[in-house]
């Protein structure tokens, strides 16, 4: 019988690489990460979980230890924020280069200077062009399904990538809520044991990642690409199946919220997205027609899936926790980017808000969606990006 | 059981074809971890010489399964793939880290010591040629005072890292000095580090013609006179007790050990040192030697 746990996001993605049978954990303490693996110690020390857990001296050990032991056979996880991200950046692009289907949670939190602990998404978007699949999460249920799904993508042999499962500090990694965890026959029918594309085999040696010359290198890097598209096909594939089994699914890439008719969509990431389709909902009693879009995938981005989305709508509004200095919000870009080659495009407008653990509410919301929709009736928008909430 | 140069295997595994230099110290050292070794063995090797050494993709030239990985990160990859190997009940297989100077001393100190704290089952050897070789020589914690490198145009001023003695410091099993040049004293402490349970630690001083500027045919003599001189002691450090092997062990005495200046004079990179310069590097020498008396007689434990 599958069991409902009342914790933490933190201490549920420790659940969740125990109900993957991960067998190496290498982890370094940053707040606010550090209850997962506080709690997978405890897994480990107590033999409810089969693991070795390494506890490294550093982020960036801590990754290259999880390359060693992926390319070594077995299934491996790790867990940080922040600064420990960017100090993993170096190894981020080796374990995706090296085709390592490692799946760690980035528990959200802003960079400094100067010091916050609070989430923002500076930190993983900062890590976009590393060849990890990126997933954001909602909430502490979708932690949990999306840490089991990671591995049954990045594994697929079409794939054979790293994948980091995001889910904003505090907001998710400190709040208790109500969680169904499956059991593990089910999950174990789900996800078959570890898989990787090649393996340090004493009977089949051979130099891994040596020098490889300009004549090779761009095809390693087209194949990632590659693998990149197929992620973005299986992605939904994987979601609708893990719903069919266990009951939740999240729309694979993105998960659209009463969007169908919509003049304005709301584009947001994370927990914004639950305060979204709150603001929907009472934009709609409003008799405003409002959708809200939660890019849940953002690498690969879904291009195809929010043209789409774009076709009959007015406005798109995006909400950026996170600034890319000098131009814009991340989400605002890339969203502007899928929609380049269409011919009647929407209006776009740019919010950023929430940096370093600023509330973004659903009335936050309410107020950049009214705003959004004036624009849309004068045809314009007034600022391209527009800062909510700033001292000014 | 101690095996004589007659009895190493005929089996090679660093096999030809590969791309060191003419007269490279290291390579002589890897022929050799792999004579003491065997093939069951799992290597890291971080950027350095051997990066270049194995061979380009598609090739290699080690007859091992080789993980190439960042500069910093061999303790840290050894650990990892440790790991896996116990979680799979592969524990047979010796995972060795093979990282030069620059890579142990400088940017992967903290990979290898965190390693080692863990007491991670391991072999980590650390193949010294005394400068950043493999990015055209420049400056490392381990190149000695006085040598020219290109970014000490004027030679070092300041004096080279005590690795070996900082390893020990970690309470590890077992710390050992090495030369290729010794080649029987170099395997038989690779046969024993792979018997020994927990992280150990050589530091091979391998004579680099490209670097420190000598004929390519006097890699073994250079490396002898290093030896026959004082200036690079053979020792062990076996669960604390530290013991000089042959011959360092017979040159306490300081009458015994040729002048240091006999090594020096052999390598372009220390050629424009004064006689002063020279004095004080011997003045290093004989207090060196004075500490390693008291360790092997015990009176620092």
């Amino acid at each position: 019988m599958a069991q409902i746990v009342i914790d933490t996001a933190n201490h549920i993605a420790g659940y969740a690489a125990k109900a993957a049978r991960v067998k190496v954990v290498a982890a370094y303490p940053i707040t606010p990460q550090t209850t997962i693996v506080e709690r997978i110690a405890e897994f480990v020390e107590s033999g409810e979980m089969d693991a070795e857990y390494i506890r490294v001296e550093s982020e960036h050990s801590a990754m290259a230890a999880c390359i060693g032991a992926a390319a070594a056979g077995v299934r491996t996880f790790t867990a940080t924020s922040a600064h420990g991200l960017a100090l993993m950046h170096e190894a981020l692009h080796w374990a995706s280069g090296a085709r390592l289907p490692i799946v760690m949670a980035v528990v959200n939190r802003a960079m400094g200077a100067p010091w916050n602990i609070w989430p923002d998404f500076s930190d993983s978007l900062s890590q976009r062009d590393t060849g990890w699949i990126q997933f954001y999460c909602a909430d502490n249920q979708e932690v949990f399904d999306t840490i089991i799904q990671a591995y049954r993508l990045c594994e697929d042999e079409r794939v054979f990538l790293p994948a980091m499962i995001c889910l904003e500090g505090f907001i998710l990694s400190h709040t208790y809520m109500p969680v169904k965890i499956y059991d593990q026959e089910e999950i174990d029918a789900f996800l078959p044991p570890y898989k990787t594309g090649w393996i340090l085999d004493v009977n089949n040696p051979f130099s891994h990642a040596n020098i490889v010359s300009p004549e090779w290198y761009m095809e390693f890097r087209y194949m990632i690409q590659e693998a990149m598209e197929n992620a973005k096909r299986l992605i939904p594939e994987i979601d609708k199946e893990y719903g069919r089994r266990f009951g939740f699914q999240y729309g694979g890439l993105i998960d659209k919220y009463r969007c169908d008719d919509a003049d304005l969509i709301i584009c947001t990431m994370g927990t914004m997205g639950c305060e979204a389709k709150i603001a929907v909902d009472n934009l709609r009693r409003e008799g405003l027609k409002v959708g809200a879009a939660r890019i849940r995938v953002y690498r690969p981005f879904p291009v195809e899936e929010v043209r789409k989305l774009a076709e009959n709508t007015g406005i798109i509004a995006t909400i950026d926790r996170h600034i890319s200095f000098g131009m814009e919000g991340f989400l605002a870009s890339e969203i502007k980017a899928s929609l380049y080659h269409m011919e009647d495009k929407p209006l776009l407008a740019g919010f950023i808000a929430g940096l370093g653990g600023r509330d973004v509410t659903f009335k936050t919301i309410e107020g950049i969606a009214k705003k959004s929709l004036k624009w849309m009736e004068m045809g314009r928008v007034e600022k391209e990006t527009v800062w909510v909430d700033l001292r000014e | 059981m101690m095996v004589t140069i007659k009895e190493f295997p005929k089996e090679e595994y660093l096999l030809k074809g590969h791309a060191a230099c003419a007269g490279c110290g290291p390579s002589i050292a890897l022929r050799l971890l792999f004579k003491a070794l065997g093939n069951k063995v799992i290597m890291v090797v971080p950027a350095c010489c051997t990066t270049v050494i194995q061979g380009p993709y598609p090739y290699t030239s080690f007859a091992v399964p080789l993980q190439n990985m960042l500069f910093e990160a061999t303790g840290a990859t050894c650990s990892g793939i440790v790991a896996a190997l116990k979680i799979r009940g592969l524990e047979d297989i010796t995972v060795v880290g093979w990282a030069g100077d620059g890579g142990t001393v400088d940017i992967g100190i903290q990979a290898l010591s965190g390693a080692a704290e863990r007491e991670t089952n391991f072999i980590y050897i650390c193949y010294d040629n005394e400068a950043y070789g493999n990015t055209g020589l420049q400056r490392s914690g381990a190149t000695p005072y006085g040598a020219w490198t290109t970014t000490t145009p004027t030679g070092k001023k300041e004096r080279k890292k005590n690795m070996p003695l900082i390893m020990a410091a970690h309470k590890i099993p077992y710390v050992a000095t090495a030369c290729p040049s010794y080649p029987v004293d170099f395997v038989n402490k690779l046969r024993k580090a792979k018997e020994i349970k927990g992280t150990k630690y050589i530091h091979v001083l391998a004579p680099c013609p490209t670097g420190w500027r000598y004929d390519t045919s006097k890699t073994v003599e250079i490396g002898r006179l290093a030896v026959q001189t004082g200036i690079w002691a053979l020792y062990e450090i076996e669960y604390g007790r530290f013991r000089l092997n042959p011959p360092s062990d017979r040159l306490v005495d300081k009458s015994k050990r040729k002048p240091v200046k006999e090594y020096l004079a052999m390598q372009e990179r220390f050629r424009h040192l004064t006689e002063a310069e020279i004095e004080k590097i011997q003045q290093w020498v004989d207090e060196d030697w004075e500490y390693y008396r008291k360790l092997a007689s015990n009176e620092l434990v």
